[in-house]
């Protein structure tokens, strides 16, 4: 019934069905063609070609997509708001003189602290947990679900959560305050106190990435071969010393990847913020004050300055990965 | 080639643990981590991280007058149940907004090619990454690496305007204006290219892990870099590139950004996700049918998940177990 | 069973609507000159028969299914397909879409702040002559000149607001033997006498706004600037020749903070800035606060949200029946007015795109849309018996017969101010209890140089 409803998406179904199977037939079929070729082909030239197939179709990816926005963004926070006029470091000068900024600073500070540390902790506690239980896919399922919910969902979630009833005359939607009111607590108003507010919606971004530490260290845990693990048990090893001792070394480089992979993403979350208290309070970030300025100031200069600031703040983890890997390769 | 034929199949596990006892008792077996203490934290942690989506499931069966104005909670003590919300959000619509139900073809359509593309592609780079010797080879993966910092939202303009108008440098038109603005191609190269960053720096991490005796073994005898990738590395590294894969179906699934920008404002190939963020309404106010439209959209996701679970339990190709 | 029946009058209308469609598919003018039968009215727009313009607009469900209604005519009579596309995240959207080279071909303004950026870019179009002829017949100069950036006018007014209003209910006020005040000390006093003598509590707010919190504060500094700085102040600080932290917008954040910044009339004054501005006058509906200054808009979703009911001021029975009054001056004579609109401006100059830019400033479509409810706009030709609703009609009224109005200062001031530092000062003058001065100064030193 509900088709007549619909004037136009029906019509283009067909067609987009179209397009869809089209797209991933000529995709593979390319793809197909260019192994057949290329291994036709003498081993000199082979030699060549390899990194073109391999690594080309990336490298132009990621130089079209990506590396160019990132210069011309360099390019950008050097100019004024509409791009127009050279300025010279002044969207700098400005990031870092304004009152607001420490906050911000602060804040990204915790984010990409507190946040990589809790979910890999949390995560491996629970991977170790499971690894051996009986129902650990239904739980492990469950500590999941978050990673399959749109920011847009979660948003929606912790509503129910947080939310603040400031008559006490009437009934409290939020979770916490009830909670509080229960064991005969007075709630505070949970996403205006700074800094409790932070930790607020870090706890958010925990519950989501969570499952992927979950995912990541349990399937690692799994590699873990299981005469080694029987080996240390015969040496009296016991739980906690084992843990510490046999798999968090088995899986570090694992956990490392964990670590990182949060941390950058922690390091962009700006979806949370601008959802659930649009950076006020004295909870923003630098990515949410990025797209406060790019968008809602239309200020590309500053924004883009922002955005350079932010990405400053992966060198540490590069560095960090690089040490590593070093440190990976002296031992081999 | 044999040898190859011979060693692809190979479990994984005991070439790179080197030991041949492996007992193949039964892990339950010995099952001293599987304390009931162990299982009761376990059960206690996934219990609450459930009960706010949980929360938002009652939610989504209640009256809009319930949930603004008594906890999801109360549901227990006073039940009223209604399956309206999902009614409206699933099967109501206008000429304006179609209802939730027709989006799902696009969500599909738009996020099967975003993961196949920058899944395969990933996976060739990162071989190239782990296994060629060149120069400046660690150089080139950490500035990859880094890209992942480079926030979305900056690289829209310069996309679209490369999508729309082709590509110039001064007068020599390098690439025409491509006419594929408003059909799905521009959201899954948009994808494709956003998702390589991390999905290189994932699969590095696994494919570097491939011992390299196997590898060794393939040059041996005889096989080139294309044949080392078709008969040794893609099979060993299938479970690790599904559950990238799997990640990178509920990142494109969830979006709301990429598909919003590059779907050049058309309805007709809009995702879920840009529907659902306009449930709200002009008012901002309509809880009753976001809950509804929230949940629908998860369904997809953990559906994917359970179906695909195994391959986690297989492993990851568990990038991190040194022998 | 609700829901069965809604969806059955949304079919009942599209399939007519597609009825419609296939009717006159077949007699659809292929060039001027021959017009469909009853659509005379239309003889201006013909000739684009087969033609799409999309609309960008901020506006969604529900109400822009009212817009697409009051459009079937005209698609139908010109053969012209208008695709209403509304997203909230327009406002970022734009600037994106714009930039990377796939405008929209008209775009609806909520601001004319971000009106002058887009056409800072060079790429929004100024209007056509018959555009700018039917707006300097339809609407009064002022709203002609808020769609015109440095001489040229671009946009054209679609929808209107009227700000200066304090909503309540007048159930309420009669059962407690309130009466309406006139002037800014008599609301003062009948706050004290509400707050000293009932349970209930004398105001109610909300500021929370998703990434636009605050705007509500903004409303309220706007209003007060105008009644206590006069028109001339006003416009001297919307345009910055005088400086944020003047001592004319220090007595008006003052005054403001008389009633936001007061417990004993708006109970926890933090909890302000975490409420949502949907939700921050339901309490005037259920009894539970008296007095809730906001736009004429809200009635709409208080209806909707709370199940209020719009009443006329004389409706003293209706029970959860909502109305407004003038929010009071310094004396009873000083009615300036406050108020706000969209503007539609146009990124293609395809004919089709200039008919529906066109037709949209007429008084026909202006009353058509009237007619639909829930909206109104600045047209000259709106006749008020189409607006159904009492408090939009009294706004009408306003729109076209106050000696002073003002447009929204925030959506005239630059972005960095007007959608931003106004917006987060505001918010932190409620939620961390920022002083005056603190707020002010901030605002002045974000003022772009």
């Amino acid at each position: 019934m509900w088709i007549v409803t619909a004037r136009s998406p029906f019509a283009t179904v067909l067609p987009n069905i179209v397009l869809l199977l089209v797209g991933l037939v000529v995709f593979v079929a390319i793809i197909v063609l260019i192994f057949v070729l290329s291994e036709r082909t003498k081993e000199k030239t082979q030699n060549r070609l390899k990194y073109f197939v391999f690594l080309g179709p990336a490298l132009l990816l990621l130089i079209i997509g990506l590396i160019y926005p990132a210069i011309r963004t360099l390019y950008l926070s050097f100019f004024d708001a509409r791009s127009e006029n050279f300025i010279g470091l002044q969207n700098y000068i400005w990031a870092f003189t304004q009152p607001e900024i420490l906050i911000v600073l602060r804040n990204t500070l915790i984010w990409t602290i507190v946040v990589p540390i809790a979910s890999t902790t949390i995560g491996l506690a629970i991977a170790y947990l499971t690894d051996r239980m009986k129902y650990a896919g239904l739980v492990k399922s469950l500590i999941f679900m978050p990673m399959a919910i749109s920011f847009v969902g979660a948003s929606i979630i912790w509503k129910f959560v947080y939310a603040y009833q400031p008559d006490p005359n009437k009934e409290d939607i939020g979770l916490l305050s009830a909670i509080f009111k229960a064991i005969g607590l007075t709630p505070p108003n949970w996403l205006l106190e700074a800094p409790l507010n932070t930790f607020l919606l870090i706890a958010v971004m925990v519950w989501i990435q969570t499952g992927f530490a979950m995912v990541v260290l349990s399937a690692a845990m799994k590699a873990v071969p299981d005469d080694i693990i029987e080996a240390s048990m015969l040496d009296g090893a016991k739980g906690w010393a084992r843990f510490t001792r046999i798999t968090i070394p088995m899986i570090w480089g694992s956990v490392i990847v964990v670590l990182t992979t949060i941390t950058v993403t922690s390091l962009k979350v700006f979806d949370i913020i601008r959802t659930m208290t649009g950076g006020n309070f004295q909870t923003s970030v630098i990515a949410n004050e990025m797209y406060q300025q790019s968008f809602r100031a239309l200020n590309y200069g500053t924004g883009s300055a922002l955005a350079m600031i932010l990405f400053l703040g992966v060198l540490p983890l590069i560095i960090f990965n690089v040490r590593q890997v070093r440190k990976e390769r002296e031992v081999h | 080639m044999t040898a190859i034929e011979e060693i692809a199949p190979v479990n994984l596990t005991p070439a790179r643990t080197k030991s041949k006892g492996m007992r193949l008792t039964s892990r339950k077996q010995n099952n001293i981590f599987g304390s009931p203490i162990a299982s009761f934290f376990a059960i206690v942690i996934a219990l609450v991280w459930t009960i706010p989506t949980f929360g938002l499931f009652i939610s989504s069966i209640r009256t809009p007058a319930d949930i603004n104005n008594t906890g999801w909670w109360t549901f227990f003590t006073n039940p009223s149940f209604t399956l309206e919300n999902y009614n409206t959000v699933l099967f109501e619509g206008s000429s304006v907004t179609p209802p939730l139900s027709l989006y799902f073809l696009n969500s599909f359509a738009i996020t099967i090619p975003a993961t196949v593309f920058p899944v395969v592609i990933a996976t060739f780079a990162a071989y190239a990454l782990a296994w060629f010797d060149f120069k400046g080879r660690d150089l080139l993966f950490y500035t990859i690496f880094a890209m992942q910092v480079i926030p979305l939202q900056l690289a829209l303009i310069p996309l679209l305007q490369l999508f729309a108008n082709g590509l110039k440098i001064g007068d020599a038109t390098l690439l025409p204006p491509l006419g594929i603005t408003g059909t799905y191609i521009p959201i899954w190269i948009a994808h494709t290219m956003f998702a390589m960053p991390i999905a290189i720096f994932l699969l590095h991490n696994f494919l570097s892990q491939i011992p390299r005796e196997l590898m060794e073994a393939a040059r041996v005898d005889g096989a080139d870099a294309f044949k080392t990738f078709r008969m040794v590395v893609l099979p060993l590294s299938i479970p690790a590139i599904a559950s990238f894969a799997i990640f990178q179906f509920l990142w494109v699934w969830n979006d709301l950004l990429v598909g919003l920008t590059f779907g050049g404002g058309k309805r007709e190939i809009a995702p879920l996700m840009v529907r659902l963020a306009e449930l709200t309404g002009t008012r901002g106010g309509d809880w009753e049918l976001l809950t509804a439209g929230a949940f629908v959209s998860i369904i997809v996701p953990v559906a994917v998940f359970f179906a695909l679970q195994r391959y986690f339990v297989r492993g990851l190709l568990a990038g991190s177990v040194k022998g | 069973m609700r829901a069965i029946k809604r969806r059955s009058i949304v079919l009942a209308t599209t399939s007519a609507t597609a009825f419609a469609l296939i009717l006159t598919g077949c007699s659809a003018p292929s060039g001027s000159g021959d017009i469909p039968a009853g659509c005379e009215a239309y003889a201006d727009y013909q000739g684009n028969s087969g033609t799409e313009v999309e609309i960008y607009t901020t506006v969604v469900s529900p109400e822009a299914e009212l817009f697409q209604e009051s459009f079937t005519e005209f698609e139908d009579c010109t053969g012209i397909t208008i695709n209403w596309n509304g997203s909230k995240e327009f406002e970022a959207q734009l600037p994106v879409r714009v930039e990377g080279g796939t405008a929209p071909d008209l775009a609806v303004f909520p601001q004319p702040g971000l009106l002058a950026a887009m056409a800072a870019t060079g790429k929004l179009l100024p209007a056509s002559d018959a555009v700018a002829a039917s707006v300097e017949a339809n609407y009064s100069p002022d709203w002609k000149n808020y769609g015109t950036v440095d001489g040229t006018f671009y946009a054209s007014p679609l929808g209107a607001n009227v700000k200066s209003f304090v909503w309540y209910s007048p159930k309420t006020f009669k059962d407690n033997g309130w009466d309406i005040p006139t002037t800014w000390d008599e609301l003062l006093a009948l706050s004290d006498k509400i707050a000293t003598t009932s349970d209930v509590q004398p105001w109610c707010a909300g500021f929370e706004s998703g990434d636009a919190t605050g705007w509500v504060g903004t409303d309220w500094m706007e209003d007060i600037v105008l009644r206590f700085g006069g028109a001339e102040v006003y416009d001297k600080w919307v345009s910055h020749e005088i400086p944020f932290n003047d001592p004319a917008i220090v007595e008006a954040i003052g005054k403001a903070g008389q009633i936001l910044k007061n417990p004993e009339y708006v109970g926890d004054v933090p909890s302000i800035a975490t409420t949502s501005f949907q939700t921050g006058g339901a309490g005037i509906v259920d009894g539970s606060c008296a007095m809730h200054r906001q736009a004429s808009f809200i009635g709409g979703i208080l209806v909707a949200d709370q199940g209020a009911t719009i009443v006329t001021p004389d409706d003293t029975t209706t029970e959860g029946g909502i109305t407004t009054f003038y929010f009071p001056g310094a004396t009873a004579d000083d009615k300036p007015a406050l108020g706000g609109g969209e503007f539609i401006g146009a990124f293609a100059d395809r004919p089709e795109v200039q008919a529906v830019q066109l037709y949209l400033t007429t008084p026909e479509w202006n009353n058509k849309k009237a007619a639909l409810g829930g909206w109104f706009s600045a047209n000259l030709g709106l006749d008020t018996a189409n607006v159904a609703d009492p408090v939009n009609a009294n706004a009408v009224e306003i729109l076209k017969n106050a000696t002073t109005f003002r447009f929204d200062g925030s959506d005239l001031m630059p972005a960095a101010v007007g959608a931003g530092s106004f917006w987060k000062e505001m918010t932190a003058w409620v939620a961390e209890d920022k002083s005056d001065k603190a707020v002010l100064d901030a605002i002045e030193a974000s003022w772009p140089k």
